[in-house]
């Protein structure tokens, strides 16, 4: 599955100023490994020492917080778009 | 002169300059504005505060930019009211109601964007920009009036429709999105990486805009003689308010403003149609699951609240609590504080007070304590959701004959109407 990653500014450094990175993976994590595969520096910012996302950092898929899915594991569809969101905002 | 240092994440203790920043590059975490305390408290006094405007810029000092003409509506100095017939009511000692609904535009978000766009304007952005339940399309729209600012507000399409109007009134951009405000929230925080030139008061200058809530704390405590009172009930959307407030007070105790140190007590308020942080304290958990809101209470319904974390810590460490309040018991809130003092909230009033009420019959609010709630948002900006349970008692033709038939008011003159 080809997935686009829509990275936030904060992460942009790691991509060359891109904020629009094409990855393979069948689920939510396996996108995000990808991610940090392709560009390095992405896991050690997303996840805890643990392998689970930091608690500031929201994943999105179609604009649906994963949390609402399946996590990680949430499987993606060929085309489908994934978002990084920094959580601290609003309110 | 400002006393800021600069910024600090709150995780990971990295330090970042002064600027339109929110989250720490690395983890993350929410960026904290950092004070010289030590410099604060040689150059800060009460005489000084009391000599100052009636508006938040009175404690300047205490605020994270410092311009001799800040974007000002006249934010704050609101009353704090004794509040005895609701504390007989409730069983209380001694009770206040601090009450926000007297800001500007009708709520306490008058405070954090007044703050927010100064430093906004000081940063060179011409672009204020927002995720709002209402309350803050409202202050930004008006502040970015008065500045000359454009401003583009994003609010969920089915807000209130007196809070809409009371935002398009001022001329800006409002843009209704299909959706919830976590979504609406989602896009301005992808939108604020899109848009760095737009100040996104509660995205990219959040850092700032935060810091305002604190006055909150400051006035009540120069209201109650330069004193923090006992217990604080704080409502609960993001959780940032709760915070601000509690570091309020540690504040001024820090800068030499209080002469002892505070204990207050802070619990939250939340509506049960969308109470995550009042979920996570019930189940004495700090993994605080997002939901999808369903509540009168607009103005509070964040299913996924930033500073969610930070406000069940606050409230855990100070001995508060948390409880969240039905769509009917938050009515009957709003309808007991108007009855009793006079005082019209909006929803989000109703749950503070519902809970106030609900804490107080647990005896976890107590009659020893000096309380103060936060009441933050006008009444008729959500009459919407009172128009089926208040109206006129009785309505006549307009004859002597029609009202002595219909009307029978027994009045105690002693003990007013009952």
């Amino acid at each position: 599955m080809s997935v686009s990653v829509r990275v936030p500014a904060q992460l942009r450094t790691l991509t060359g100023g891109e904020a629009h990175v094409a990855v393979e993976g069948a689920t939510v994590g396996a996108v995000l490994k990808a991610l940090d595969v392709a560009h390095p520096g992405f896991a050690d910012r997303i996840f805890d020492t643990d392998g689970t996302l930091r608690r500031f950092v929201n994943v999105f898929l179609a604009d649906e917080d994963v949390r609402f899915l399946d996590g990680l594991d949430t499987p993606v569809a060929d085309g489908q778009t994934l978002s990084i969101v920094p959580a601290v905002a609003g309110g | 002169m400002d006393f800021v240092t600069g910024l600090r994440c709150r995780e990971c203790a990295r330090t970042y300059p002064a600027a339109a920043l929110h989250v720490c590059d690395y983890c993350f975490g929410p960026l904290e504005v950092a004070y010289d305390y030590e410099a604060l408290r040689a150059s800060v006094t009460r005489a000084e505060i009391e000599s100052g405007p009636q508006t938040i810029w009175r404690y300047a000092s205490l605020l994270p930019v410092s311009d001799p003409h800040p974007i000002d509506l006249g934010a704050g100095c609101t009353p704090l009211v004794r509040a005895d017939r609701l504390a007989a009511e409730l069983g209380l000692g001694e009770l206040w109601i601090k009450n926000d609904t007297a800001n500007p535009t009708g709520s306490f978000k008058d405070r954090v964007v007044s703050v927010a766009l100064t430093k906004a304007r000081q940063l060179g952005f011409k672009v204020a920009a927002c995720a709002s339940t209402g309350n803050l399309a409202n202050a930004v729209a008006a502040h970015a009036a008065r500045a000359g600012m454009v401003s583009v507000v994003f609010i969920p399409r089915d807000l209130e429709v007196a809070k809409i109007v009371t935002t398009a009134v001022y001329g800006g951009h409002v843009v209704a999105v299909e959706g919830t405000y976590d979504d609406v929230n989602r896009l301005c925080a992808e939108l604020t990486s899109e848009h760095p030139t737009w100040a996104f008061v509660n995205v990219n200058v959040r850092t700032y805009y935060a810091e305002g809530s604190k006055t909150l704390a400051f006035e009540v405590a120069e209201q109650l003689g330069w004193q923090a009172p006992d217990h604080v009930i704080v409502p609960v959307a993001s959780g940032s308010q709760l915070t601000k407030v509690a570091k309020g007070f540690t504040e001024l105790h820090a800068v030499g403003l209080l002469d002892e140190e505070p204990h207050v007590r802070v619990s939250g308020a939340q509506a049960a149609g969308c109470s995550p942080v009042a979920t996570a304290f019930a189940e004495g958990t700090d993994a605080i699951r997002p939901v999808k809101p369903h509540t009168v209470a607009k103005s509070l319904a964040i299913g996924n609240p930033a500073d969610g974390w930070y406000a069940l810590q606050t409230v855990r460490s100070s001995g508060g609590a948390f409880e969240s309040v039905t769509d009917e018991e938050i009515l009957d809130g709003i309808r007991l504080l108007a009855r009793t003092e006079g005082i019209f909230a909006e929803t989000a009033g109703g749950v503070t007070i519902a809970t106030l009420a609900k804490l107080a019959a647990q005896g976890v609010v107590r009659r020893d304590e000096r309380v103060v709630a936060y009441v933050t948002g006008h009444g008729l900006k959500t009459v919407e959701a009172l128009v089926s349970s208040v109206g006129p008692s009785v309505t006549i033709a307009p004859t002597m004959e029609a009202f002595h038939r219909a009307v029978d008011i027994d009045v105690d003159v002693i003990g007013g109407a009952r």
